[in-house]
């Protein structure tokens, strides 16, 4: 995961990637609840447990990173 | 203490020589050393990872590494985002930020050191399509990976 979050910021100037050793930020591991690694976490909102595939990552980045289309009324 | 042992480094050595193109460069976030401790700024880490990445910047000349006190320091931490450490900011060919808190030991010294050959050469290796739409984000992204050393 950690490999696949910094190509992915490598690629797209609106990404920032950080990889995070949990066991030096105890603090961060307590807000996220993380109790088991890798997981990630998507602007705050969406939490990903275990590596995930390019394409489904992908999917969780865009559901992050773009506005929703303004359906015509 | 930490250190990269010598058939590692020459492998390391003939990695980079093959995959690297432009120059990277390291910039770490530490704390001066001090005898005096400061509850809750005491960096357990720091100096081992300052050790991993000189040891690792000095197996290409194109890898260099810039180092920066967060305290004494803290425009450039501010500049780069940084407000914990130990702090790696990897800087090449990447059109966003690609950073790593605490020590890359273990497997995630692998990360460390295929990143740099990404950042060198601008070359993700995502797929195409990945690549559209990835271009046609609006708002930003910030993505935190969890990890542990082992």
């Amino acid at each position: 995961m950690a490999r696949l979050a910094h190509k992915m910021a490598l690629e797209s100037p609106r990404i920032r990637a950080d990889v995070i050793e949990i066991t030096e930020f105890p603090h961060l591991a307590q807000r996220y609840a993380v109790r088991a690694v890798p997981k990630t976490v998507v602007n705050e909102k969406i939490q990903l447990s275990g590596a995930q595939p390019e394409a489904q990552f992908l999917q969780y980045i865009l559901q992050a990173g773009r506005k929703p289309p303004k359906t015509g009324a | 203490m930490v250190s990269i042992a010598k058939e590692d480094q020459e492998k390391i050595k003939a990695y980079f020589e093959e995959n690297l193109k432009e120059p990277v460069k390291l910039v770490y976030f530490t704390q001066k050393a001090s005898k005096l401790l400061v509850p809750g700024r005491e960096c357990q880490f720091c100096e081992e990872t300052r050790q991993i990445l000189e040891e690792v910047a000095s197996l290409s000349s194109k890898a260099t590494l810039e180092v920066h006190d967060l305290v004494a320091e803290s425009e450039v931490a501010t500049s780069f985002g940084v407000e914990m450490i130990p702090a790696t900011v990897m800087v090449g060919q990447n059109k966003g930020a690609i950073r790593y808190f605490g020590i890359p030991s273990g497997y995630e010294f692998s990360t460390l050191i295929e990143d740099i050959a990404d950042l060198s050469t601008g070359n993700s290796n995502l797929s195409a399509k990945t690549k559209e739409e990835l271009a046609t984000l609006t708002e930003d992204v910030h993505i935190q990976v969890f990890v542990t050393p082992t």
